[in-house]
């Protein structure tokens, strides 16, 4: 007779209740397990956290970001039609010219290049400028008074009533500039700003012709509702007249743009970090799945359903991770405070830190999805455990390729990376670069991993004694932990190692440039008249004269016979002032790449000029092209004869145009001079004679540059660390992890061979020289993709050699090494302690 | 009488290293209800394959296994699962008692599979009739062999099995505690009535049963019934 199937009954409770049963004892592990991913919510949450914060405070702070309802700026000259509808605009009204000029401290002697603002009017209207003394700033325009920045107040040693040479005149020091509206604590220290009273600009002399002026109108409005209106209905003509407008609306706009690349750096590496915790978890839950196998297969037995076995499985992750992804959230929201005293000298505001419940959902939402998505390769597979597992412990694993859903699991985790990295970048090309990037970075760890399993399993020689032989043996053997390690560990260390590189390309580059035979200190804005008592000058110094050349102001008037308005797609080739030169022959640093150089030109004939090939395909150009030039109101005609590649990093005067001789040796001019000077002091010496004998003449020290610019990247350099930080935690969260999930293998071979005589140094050994391995392999690994990496930006990106800093590099890899090393051992060593009998019988 | 476990022309081929591995060779037997049957064999015989495709935990390669009447051959995984469920009982080797588990919470195990109500109470009265009443809120790294198997016995008579596969239940015991443990599964299995298949080595063990069926190389090579069963 045939009997009908039974219909079972579970309830979902039942499963909740079985899931926590089957946890006990495995709680702690298991957070151990999802605790990899702990870091990369924390680094998320606080990213997202103070992207809120900062977002708030730019919408909060907007105005004294600007410090006027509308700000006006031109580097061209103001036209008569322009000045009349300039005075015409808002209720207050204030104005500011900022240049470039040398100012001479007169008690210390001092000098230096600063970005000096002639002010006239009550600017700022919102936010101060903040002095010290606080009254500073209301009554420097009423003297010959000057407010300097701190930065420079430090450097000279300058105090409040020091006086202060600028151009041919004093000003009397009123008080040290703190912060302006807008201002942030690096553009300070790369350009320090000093203000003196518009009324006093005249007197020192320093507007000469070619001086390159920015002029900025602040306007305050007693209803500024109608700005943002007024601008776009004021764009075109604005724009002919060479302005730019600035609202609190498009400052706020602009600064939350700017910040959006800042915060998107930070996301990515907190999310680089997160995925490096993934391939943990993947890796852990895999792990305690097979110790599960069982269990498992004792409730399928019993009659348990295979989709019931997975959602107690399922359960456990889901609890787990939640657990995780909230310890992760609290960790990013007390981290967030932390990243603005990282980031305080990039922050144009002030920012106001507290809890963002939409980061911290964000936080948890994001841990839990990882969690569920990179446990659940291994969660299909219970599905699949035989109950036959159950009476036959070695019974055959199920395959895993036979599962349809895994591959949808793969492609949910693909389509999870690059969507997440979408949501960063929004820019498609940019996603799939990155998704790729790490893609191949992980696909290339996997591969040398096996690879070194492959060598050492070929290579090992039988002769060695039995500890290495053991010891190297523990990198292929069955639960090894190579591919895990050499891929978390591998890509931290390639990420950290990367980012130390490329900050040492970049110092090495400029070095280079300023190398004992090249130029250390440059000379501009010297007029026809000053040139040779300049020379003179020099040469007293015993200075050489390196590299004098004249430069000339000018624009584009017309392409080809069109102006700018009928070539509205090429704005950019009319809009800004080019500074070109004239010459008869070819410098060092230029190659003629197309087209035929001509050095001199004599009247009446066509001037065939030279062109930058980069510059000429960004303004759309190429040879035998027509160009009429403005040169400061007569217009020049003409063709382009040669396209020159120029190499920028030599420390010389390079131009994006370059005339013949004997076209515009009469054309309103001034000169660069360049020279070398051996000593600090010297250097010192004769910046002080060029600013009292030629006030106008700015002098850049390159001593002074490569300073500021190590500087500046230490400082950038700090925040990339500090991100970096993240994922070289994560990556040793993920090692104890590892060495933890293979303990129970290692733990019971080390007692086997105890019992069979081996003594506690010995094991101890063996864990070493396997430890001692891997983390050798895997700190090499991401070595070499650092090396590789960083190799094709130096020579595709910044177009310099790359030789790995060889101390450092090592000092980082031995570092990773003895890391893993000591984890190794200390995980290991406590169940050394412990009689062999009492951990075999609780094994069995 | 009525048989519980019918086996047709049952074979089991195993794909080994791209070979195959003809594992059972056309096993043909019937089991009645209430008997008690012994499957012995030398290792490799097949004995415990032969277990696993009785008790559905597996596919017969070709064949027939009907239990209680259920062909098992037409059922998926889980269609099994809930007829192991409901008819059949397990004892184990090793024990296999789930470890993150007390007694009492492995007994209830199958009962509360089956989502019945209101069953500490059966599961503890099982528990004193192993006589580890007390022990019930230990868990099994806590209990001896001995204990843990008592255990065992008490989970698989919980569901009121119509069939007990027991699979060398005394091989990981000592003899004072194997005879114990024996004399504890005939006396639950006498009262409760049930079918019992114990698959063993020890031919003193599979005497105690009324029938001993034994397999060698894949394939029965007899099948006798013994007089003085107890």
């Amino acid at each position: 007779m045939q009997n009908k199937i039974p219909r079972q009954r579970i309830q979902f409770s039942w499963l909740f209740k079985m899931a926590w049963r089957d946890s006990r004892k495995n709680r702690s592990r298991l957070l151990l397990f999802i605790s990899s991913i702990v870091l990369g919510i924390a680094a998320l949450v606080a990213v997202y956290s103070f992207k809120d914060n900062l977002q708030h405070d730019i919408d909060a702070q907007a105005k004294e970001l600007t410090g006027a309802d509308l700000v006006l700026d031109s580097r061209k000259g103001v036209t008569k039609a322009m000045q009349k509808m300039l005075d015409t605009l808002g209720n207050e009204r204030s104005h500011e010219k900022t240049f470039a000029s040398m100012i001479y401290f007169k008690k210390g002697g001092g000098s230096r290049l600063v970005q000096m603002k002639a002010l006239k009017g009550d600017y700022p209207y919102y936010g101060t400028l903040e002095t010290i003394p606080l009254e500073a700033a209301e009554n420097f325009q009423s003297g010959q008074d000057a407010l300097v920045d701190q930065t420079l107040m430090l450097q000279f040693g300058a105090k409040v009533g020091d006086s202060l040479k600028v151009g041919d005149i004093s000003f009397k020091i009123l008080g040290t500039l703190v912060k302006a509206p807008g201002q942030t604590g690096i553009a300070a220290t790369v350009a320090p700003t000093v203000y003196i009273p518009m009324q006093f600009l005249a007197k020192t002399n320093l507007i000469k012709t070619g001086s390159r002026i920015n002029n900025k109108f602040y306007y305050k409005y007693n209803d500024p509702s109608g700005v943002d209106e007024w601008v776009k209905k004021n764009e075109s003509k604005l724009e002919s007249e060479g302005f730019d407008a600035d609202t609190v609306e498009s400052r706020k706009e602009q600064t939350g743009r700017s910040f959006k690349d800042v915060n998107r750096f930070l996301a990515l590496s907190g999310f680089i970090a997160l995925l490096l915790g993934c391939v943990g978890v993947g890796s852990a839950i895999h792990v305690y799945i097979q110790e599960k196998l069982s269990a498992i297969a004792t409730l399928r037995c019993l009659g348990l359903k295979a989709r019931h076995a997975f959602f107690i499985y399922l359960i456990q992750i889901f609890f787990i991770g939640l657990v995780a992804a909230v310890l992760g959230a609290v960790i990013g929201t007390g981290i967030q405070f932390l990243l603005p005293v990282v980031l305080k000298d990039f922050l144009p505001v002030e920012i106001t830190m507290r809890v963002s419940w939409a980061a911290v959902a964000q936080g948890i939402l994001l841990g839990l999805i990882i969690s569920i998505l990179f446990a659940l390769p291994s969660l299909l597979s219970v599905r699949k455990i035989s109950p036959l597992n159950a009476i036959r412990i070695s019974f055959e694993r199920t395959s895993q390729k036979q599962d349809p859903f895994i591959w949808l699991v793969y492609l949910l985790m693909t389509a999870f990376v690059v969507g997440f990295t979408h949501l960063q970048m929004k820019n498609w090309i940019q996603t799939l670069v990155f998704t790729l990037s790490i893609g191949i970075a992980f696909l290339l760890l996997i591969l040398l991993s096996r690879v070194l399993m492959f060598m050492v399993r070929k290579l090992l020689p039988n002769s060695i004694s039995y500890l290495w032989r053991q010891g190297f043996a523990n990198l292929y053997r069955p639960n090894n932990q190579t591919l895990m390690l050499t891929v978390s560990i591998g890509l931290s260390t390639a990420f950290i190692c990367t980012l130390f590189f490329i900050q040492g390309i970049l110092m090495s580059r400029v070095t280079l440039s300023s190398g004992s035979n090249q130029p250390n200190l440059v000379m501009f804005d010297i007029q026809n008249t000053q040139k040779k008592g300049l020379d003179s000058l020099t040469k007293s110094f015993n200075l050489p004269l390196m590299n004098q050349v004249p430069v000339i102001t000018m624009r584009i008037e017309e392409i080809n016979g069109k102006t700018s308005s009928a070539d509205t797609s090429n704005r950019r080739a009319y809009r800004n002032e080019i500074r070109a030169t004239y010459q008869d022959s070819l410098t060092a640093a230029e190659q003629i790449v197309a087209g035929k150089w001509i050095g001199t030109v004599k009247p009446d004939e066509t001037i065939y000029i030279s062109l930058d090939q980069r510059y000429a395909s960004q303004i759309h150009v190429g040879l035998n092209d027509k160009i009429v030039f403005n040169v400061q109101g007569m217009m020049i005609s003409t063709v382009v004869g040669s396209l020159r590649e120029v190499n920028w990093s030599r420390m010389q005067t390079n131009f994006r145009v370059v005339f013949p001789a004997g076209v515009l040796e009469r054309a309103p001019q001034f000169h660069v001079l360049m020279t070398r000077v051996p000593t600090n002091e010297l250097s010192a010496k004769f910046q002080g004679e060029v600013v009292q004998h030629f006030p106008n003449v700015s002098v850049i020290d390159l001593d002074l540059v490569l300073k500021l610019l190590d500087e500046l990247l230490g400082k950038i350099g700090f925040v990339i660390q500090f991100m970096a930080g993240f994922s070289m935690v994560t990556g040793w969260m993920v090692l104890i992890s590892a060495v933890l999930t293979s303990k129970n293998q290692r733990t019971r071979e080390s007692i086997l061979l105890r019992t069979m005589g081996a003594s506690k140094k010995q094991i101890l050994a063996i864990n070493a020289i396997e430890y001692f391995f891997l983390g050798a392999f895997a700190a090499g690994a991401g070595l070499i993709l650092a090396i590789g990496g960083s190799w094709a930006m130096a020579k595709f990106t910044f177009d310099a050699a790359f030789v790995p800093p060889f101390p450092a590099t090592l000092l980082l890899f031995a570092s990773v090494i003895l890391l893993v090393v000591v984890t190794g051992i200390l995980s290991t060593r406590s169940i050394l302690n412990q009689p062999p009998l009492k951990i075999l019988r609780s094994g069995s | 009488m009525e048989s519980i476990l019918n086996i047709r022309n049952v074979n089991k081929i195993y794909q080994s290293a791209g070979r195959e591995l003809k594992v059972l060779n056309q096993i043909n037997f019937a089991i009645e209800s209430g008997s008690t049957v012994a499957i012995t064999g030398p290792s490799g015989s097949g004995k415990t394959t032969l277990l696993g495709l009785c008790a559905g935990l597996d596919r017969a390669s070709s064949g027939t296994v009907e239990l209680n009447g259920i062909a098992l051959e037409k059922l998926n995984e889980d269609e099994r699962a809930a007829v192991r469920n409901q008819y059949v009982g397990f004892i184990f080797q090793n024990f296999q008692l789930l470890p993150t588990l007390t007694a009492l919470e492995n007994v209830m195990v199958p009962l509360e599979l089956r989502g019945a109500k209101n069953i500490r109470a059966q599961a503890l009265d099982l528990l004193d009739r192993v006589g580890l009443a007390d022990r019930s809120h230990h868990y099994p790294v806590q209990l001896s062999g001995g204990e843990q198997q008592r255990v065992s016995l008490a989970r698989a008579f919980s569901n009121q099995p119509a069939i007990l596969f027991a699979d060398e239940p005394t091989g990981n015991l000592d003899a004072e505690t194997s005879e114990k443990v024996i004399k504890l599964l005939f006396d639950l299995n006498q009262d409760a009535g049930t079918t019992l298949v114990i698959v063993t080595h020890d031919l003193e063990l599979a005497a105690r049963t009324s029938r001993t069926i034994k397999i060698k190389g894949g394939t029965i090579i007899s099948d006798e019934n013994h007089s003085y069963a107890e």
